[in-house]
């Protein structure tokens, strides 16, 4: 894990403490709608604090690190010469903090169901098809401009055991990593038009709407590229951290 | 009216869900041949400066079952106090050690385990330096936002006593549970998400 950062403003290491975290924004812990919620949320109040150097610091993860087919669902789990059944997609977009700068070197890790739905795991018992050809994982570091992609197949929808008749909206799993450790983010990517992500408890445990459309994927017809694949973009946010110029830590920034 | 600041709003955060083995720990959960090994799954090498050490333990719902379908991960220094990180402006920390690990919590027991080395102390926003902790996160169903803990270690009483994070915890006998149990070099750090013994969770 080392950085060969290049190229504009990330090349210097930024030393700032995170912007305070906006949690009215974010699902609160406690979401009795999403039931698993209930046994699993901390019922005391958080100890708030300003990052030290333990969260405002974080590890680099290098280029080197991917394989080449890392960012390619459709083939990473294929045998030789056989592809991942469902409707071809491309997923790309920005990882920006909230300055709006682009996060150079940010960790992108993405999972999600099959085309039927179905996830490769033992513990699933939904009964849609497998597709031996598609594993559900892949990964991705941002460009020195912040950009990720990768190709996969659409996920489907599938049901879930929560209320009687609960369905998760067609998503994809994202776990971001940018800087630092505070800045540590999982989130989940919706797909433009999908009637059902206003059904859905999970995404229902999000306060704000415009929060919840910043979660959703724009149909991007630009960057479709004709007789294969449709495009979707998905820019992710993470927290932004303060400038430093008037401080002078102990520790010697 | 005023300028607009123009700044964007973080984007909101959904539960891992069940499956986030699948995601970040894929060959942990069977699915082989995509990555070599799953990231973050060994922390030190032969080379790796300081002393070893491991820390396992569980992530305990409300009603005191541990969780199975967690992931962990950790952040820290390294035996000089240094994290290997470009914001780390103090010195060179060791090129052996990258201070990040990551656990699944087991399919049987729903232990997370790491093999790391004891960190260094690091100082705090005035200089004092703070006790030796390793900064924790975890993820799972049921958790809509990630969260942030740290652990101490229970053979530092001196300089836990003097810790300016745990001096802020007004309810003085939750900080003990930032406070591993065991001795060197097995640490046991348990983690209650609710109850008598909730963790002092961070916002941080
Ligand atoms: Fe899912």
């Amino acid at each position: 894990m080392s950085g060969d950062q290049s190229g504009g403003e990330n090349d210097r290491p930024e030393t700032g403490a995170f912007f305070a975290r906006d949690r009215a924004w974010h699902p609160p812990a406690f979401a009795p709608g999403y039931k698993s919620s209930v046994l699993r949320s901390p019922q005391k109040a958080l100890l708030s604090l300003d990052g030290t150097l333990s969260e405002i610091t974080g590890p680099v993860f290098g280029h080197s690190m991917l394989g080449e087919l890392d960012n390619d669902l459709i083939h990473n789990f294929a045998k030789p010469g056989e592809s991942a059944i469902g409707e071809r997609i491309i997923v790309h977009g920005r990882v920006l903090d909230e300055r709006g700068r682009p996060v150079q070197d940010a960790l992108v890790e993405f999972w999600q169901a099959n085309a039927g739905g179905r996830y490769r795991h033992r513990k699933e018992s939904y009964l849609a098809a497998l597709d031996p050809n598609f594993g559900g994982c892949g990964r991705a570091i941002t460009n020195g401009d912040g950009h990720y992609c990768f190709r996969t197949v659409k996920p489907g929808a599938y049901p879930w055991p929560n209320g009687v008749n609960d369905w998760r909206p067609a998503h994809i799993h994202f776990s971001i990593f940018g800087h630092g450790f505070a800045q540590r983010l999982i989130t989940q990517m919706y797909f433009e038009g999908d009637p059902m992500i206003w059904k859905c408890p999970i995404v229902g445990a999000i306060p704000d709407r415009r929060a919840i459309e910043q979660l959703i994927a724009a149909l991007d017809w630009g960057n479709t590229v004709p007789m294969d694949a449709r495009a979707y973009k998905f820019d992710i946010v993470l927290r932004g951290r303060r400038s430093t110029f008037f401080e002078n830590r102990p520790e010697g920034n | 009216m005023a300028q607009d600041l123009g700044y964007l709003k973080e984007t909101a955060s959904q539960t891992a869900g069940p499956y986030v083995h699948i995601g970040l720990t894929p060959n942990f959960c069977g699915i082989g041949g995509v990555y070599e090994a799953d990231l973050g799954a060994s922390m030190v090498n032969d080379r790796t400066l300081g002393q070893r050490i491991t820390v396992t333990g569980r992530v305990i719902d409300g009603a005191g079952m541990p969780l199975k379908d967690a992931l962990v991960e950790i952040w820290q220094a390294d035996a000089a106090g240094l994290y290997n990180s470009p914001s780390e402006r103090r010195g060179a920390a060791d090129p052996n050690f990258a201070g990040w690990g990551r656990s699944p919590t087991g399919a049987d027991d729903g232990m997370f385990t790491f093999e790391t080395v004891k960190p260094g102390r690091v100082p705090f926003h005035d200089g004092r330096l703070m006790a030796p902790h390793i900064s924790f996160w975890i993820v799972a169903r049921g958790i809509n936002i990630g969260l942030h803990t740290r652990m101490y270690f229970p053979d530092e009483a001196a300089a836990n006593a003097a810790d300016p994070l745990l001096a802020r915890i007004e309810h003085r006998h939750r900080a003990e549970t930032l406070v591993a149990a065991g001795r060197t070099p097995n640490y046991v750090f348990d983690i209650h998400l609710q109850g008598e013994k909730e963790t002092v969770f961070l916002d941080i």
